[in-house]
């Protein structure tokens, strides 16, 4: 039994990350360099719109929030933890934290509710739509009970998940500390890797793909098919390899 | 000065019969694929109508276009920061409803039906479940003013009118309308492109071809939202927006494009002009009264040395700058003024250009006493038992414009961005014109009327003459002047030759299909 448990532990806390990193990063550029055309979300507001309000957008902005919340305890564990040395900012970043899991799980069901129950919503929904939305459920729900039941997540995240998560990418796991941690929180760690694993698989992939390039390039787009200061160009010698566009 | 080529197109609102065969045309050659069959790149509106999508015109609703913003402009609906902000659900995107849930009907019922003592019915059923449907709408739904309290009556150009004038429009016997064929307007200040996220929609420098990259579209659906004239198209199947490419495989070998082409009543042009990008945001951003103005002034005289030596070092080919000389569409726009972009307002400097139809102003109605009338008639075929008469003549030359049955206000709020005055110059011309050839043809107007009518709108006999050819007897290289892409440049412009080689050139190469 304990064997058995070791096992568990060592294929869930050490060997799943590795397949999962490997995986994502070999599946996503695989993905982006060959299937480009459906490297994005299958955006379905087009066939029903005012449900999806209630889904997409306490879902989306909740998940940003946790995302980079978890994030920061990883990269910036210490500032975290002075942040929390005072006890009414730690309440505000937990209550806060809070509220938008809560959000995210409201978002999630929504989202669910719509996809399940709408005939024109099911006809542009794949299986591993489904699978995506119930393992997003199954982990916010073990996040919200986590959070209700050890607290205070986001110290103890900084100061026992932080140095395993940190070993894990330093290809030095050590699973001491994080395998005595309840088995909730254990099964919230396998899922994220899960999620991480499923991503080149699913419309997940349009995290990868923000369009923050949008935020500086100028409105108008013109392409020349060659460059125009250069076709006509006696001077020029002609070659295969077409100038950068002006 | 920064000249570039744009391929553009002027319709002839007069010629349209609304035959549908250019959308036809269109729907068969692109369109027919699932996900498409909503999509209609080209369609015919019948107007007053609402249109397709439903009050497409309507920029409350749907938040497309460009606004004055002070001296700058910003898209409406739109943009970096409304764009970004309202990224996971668009408030402003229409859906199927707004155009119509496509359909077909179960045939093989009609088939398979054992005997019995009813007639089988193919029943409808929707294109997207495959589930019988009531049918609510179509793409032409308001065809010929059909169903006018739900379609016509609810134009949006309808606010510029009084309740009076409205009311006038819709008594029975005064009742008109026209066709109004709308494609893509491949615009120079696209708001569709200003709004993409991913930066997928771009404008050839080439022809001015506004196109939607299908790899980096990501399905954001903003372009559908910023394209005032609604002609970005969101395909549910696929997830990537679609639009019109004005056949642009067509235009690159010099054919012109599908619905031009099949043109039942000939009223497409197509030719090229050469305009000054420079000018571009000043043009978009001019006072509403003056944006007409500004966008023809950017248009440049291609016959112009100054004008060609810039276009050459540019880059422009010769056949471009050739063919922009013989450019149907710089004669009636620029030479003629007969041509005027359709909602200028939009500020996104459309590249369609239409002349506004005269028949439904021209006549005009008055009641008369006609009795006599039912006297000279066959009593058994025909009696004529209404007061009114429909008055074509030509006897007060101006009269029958002001006069018009269909107001003028109407017609300014889709072609004059709310000017009268523009458009009833370009009605003036045209009637000036049917003048001239009244009085070459059947000889009943006097020379010297017939000139002081020509002269009151700054056209000469000569101008007259080269209207009358170009708008009824042109020919079919006439009407499209079209420059072939140069060859040793590309095939199939930004695509690589080796790619295209062996492949079908069109469509997917894998199947749109996502997941597991």
């Amino acid at each position: 039994m304990e064997g058995l448990l070791n096992a568990l532990n060592n294929f869930l806390l050490i060997g799943l990350p590795y397949i999962a990193i490997v995986v994502f990063l070999v599946g996503s550029i695989h993905r982006y360099r060959v299937t480009k055309f459906k490297f994005s979300s299958l955006s379905s507001q087009f066939l029903e719109g005012k449900k999806l309000f209630w889904g997409s957008v306490p879902f989306h902005w909740g998940m940003l929030v946790l995302f980079f919340g978890h994030l920061s305890a990883f990269l910036i564990p210490r500032s975290v933890l002075l942040w929390n040395s005072h006890p009414v900012r730690l309440i505000v970043i937990e209550v806060s934290a809070f509220i938008f899991a809560i959000a995210v799980l409201i978002g999630l069901i929504n989202l669910f509710v719509r996809r399940t129950s709408n005939d024109r919503i099911r006809v542009v929904t794949n299986k591993m739509d489904i699978i995506i939305e119930v393992i997003l459920i199954l982990q916010v729900i073990t996040g919200i009970w986590i959070a209700y039941n050890f607290r205070w997540g986001s110290s103890w995240f900084a100061s026992v998940l932080t140095p395993y998560l940190w070993s894990i990418f330093k290809l030095q796991p050590d699973i001491a500390a994080v395998s005595a941690l309840p088995w909730v929180i254990r099964l919230h760690i396998a899922g994220a890797y899960v999620i991480v694993l499923l991503i080149p698989f699913s419309r997940l992939v349009h995290f990868l793909v923000p369009p923050i390039n949008y935020f500086w390039r100028p409105y108008q787009l013109v392409y020349w098919n060659w460059g125009r200061k250069q076709v006509r160009n006696p001077g020029i010698p002609w070659s295969i390899k077409r100038p950068k566009n002006n | 000065m920064n000249v570039r080529s744009q391929v553009s197109m002027m319709f002839h609102l007069d010629k349209c019969i609304g035959c549908h065969t250019c959308s036809i045309a269109c729907k068969n050659i692109w369109t027919d694929r699932k996900g498409a069959e909503y999509q209609w790149w080209n369609n015919v509106e019948t107007k007053p109508g609402t249109g397709y999508p439903t009050k497409w015109e309507d920029q409350e609703i749907y938040k497309g276009g460009w606004e004055k913003k002070g001296r700058r402009i910003d898209l409406k609906g739109a943009g970096k920061r409304k764009g970004l902000v309202n990224i996971f659900h668009n408030p402003n995107l229409p859906v199927i409803d707004d155009y119509y849930e496509p359909f077909t009907y179960k045939y093989l019922d009609l088939v398979e039906s054992p005997a019995r003592s009813d007639q089988p019915t193919a029943r409808p059923i929707s294109l997207i479940t495959g589930k019988p449907i009531d049918i609510k709408m179509g793409p032409n739904w308001d065809d010929d003013l059909s169903g006018t309290p739900d379609f016509a009556r609810k134009d949006p150009n309808l606010k510029a009118l009084s309740p009076a004038e409205q009311e006038a429009m819709f008594q029975l016997e005064r009742m008109a309308f026209f066709y109004l064929p709308r494609i893509c307007n491949h615009c120079l200040n696209p708001a569709c492109v200003a709004s993409c996220p991913s930066g997928a929609i771009y404008k050839r420098g080439e022809d001015g071809v506004v196109l939607i990259n299908q790899e980096v579209c990501r399905a954001w659906r903003m372009c559908v939202t910023a394209c005032p004239y609604k002609k970005s198209y969101y395909n549910w199947h696929t997830g990537k927006s679609e639009k019109c490419i004005l056949c642009y495989p067509r235009i690159e070998s010099g054919m012109a494009p599908a619905c031009m082409h099949s043109c039942v009543g000939r009223i497409r042009y197509l030719g090229v002009v050469l305009y000054d990008a420079d000018r571009i945001e000043y043009a978009a951003s001019v006072d509403e009264e003056d944006l007409i103005q500004a966008q023809l002034d950017m248009i440049l005289d291609p016959n112009d040395p100054k004008v060609i030596k810039a276009a050459k070092e540019n880059g422009i080919a010769d056949s471009t700058i050739r063919a922009a000389q013989d450019s149907p569409t710089y004669k009636f726009v620029k030479e003629w003024g007969l041509a005027l972009p359709l909602h200028a307002e939009f500020r996104t400097l459309p590249m369609l250009f239409y002349v506004p139809p005269l028949l439904p102003v021209m006549a005009s109605l008055s009641e008369k006493d006609q009795s006599g009338q039912s006297e000279k008639l066959d009593p058994i075929s025909k009696f004529w038992d209404d007061g009114w008469l429909y008055d074509t003549s030509t006897e007060e030359l101006w009269g029958s414009i002001d006069k018009a049955r269909f107001p003028l206000e109407y017609m300014a709020s889709m072609f004059g961005a709310g000017d009268t005055e523009i458009v009833k110059d370009k009605l003036k011309k045209l009637m000036a014109v049917r003048i001239h050839r009244r009085r070459v043809t059947v000889g009943d107007i006097d020379d010297k009327k017939a000139d002081q009518v020509l002269a009151d709108v700054g056209l000469t006999a000569k101008m007259a003459e080269d209207i009358y050819y170009l708008t009824s007897l042109a020919k079919f290289d006439d009407r499209f002047v079209i420059p072939a892409a140069h060859r040793e440049q590309a095939i199939e412009m930004l695509e690589f030759t080796g790619d295209e080689r062996g492949s079908s050139g069109f469509g997917f190469k894998e199947k749109p299909a996502r997941g597991l």
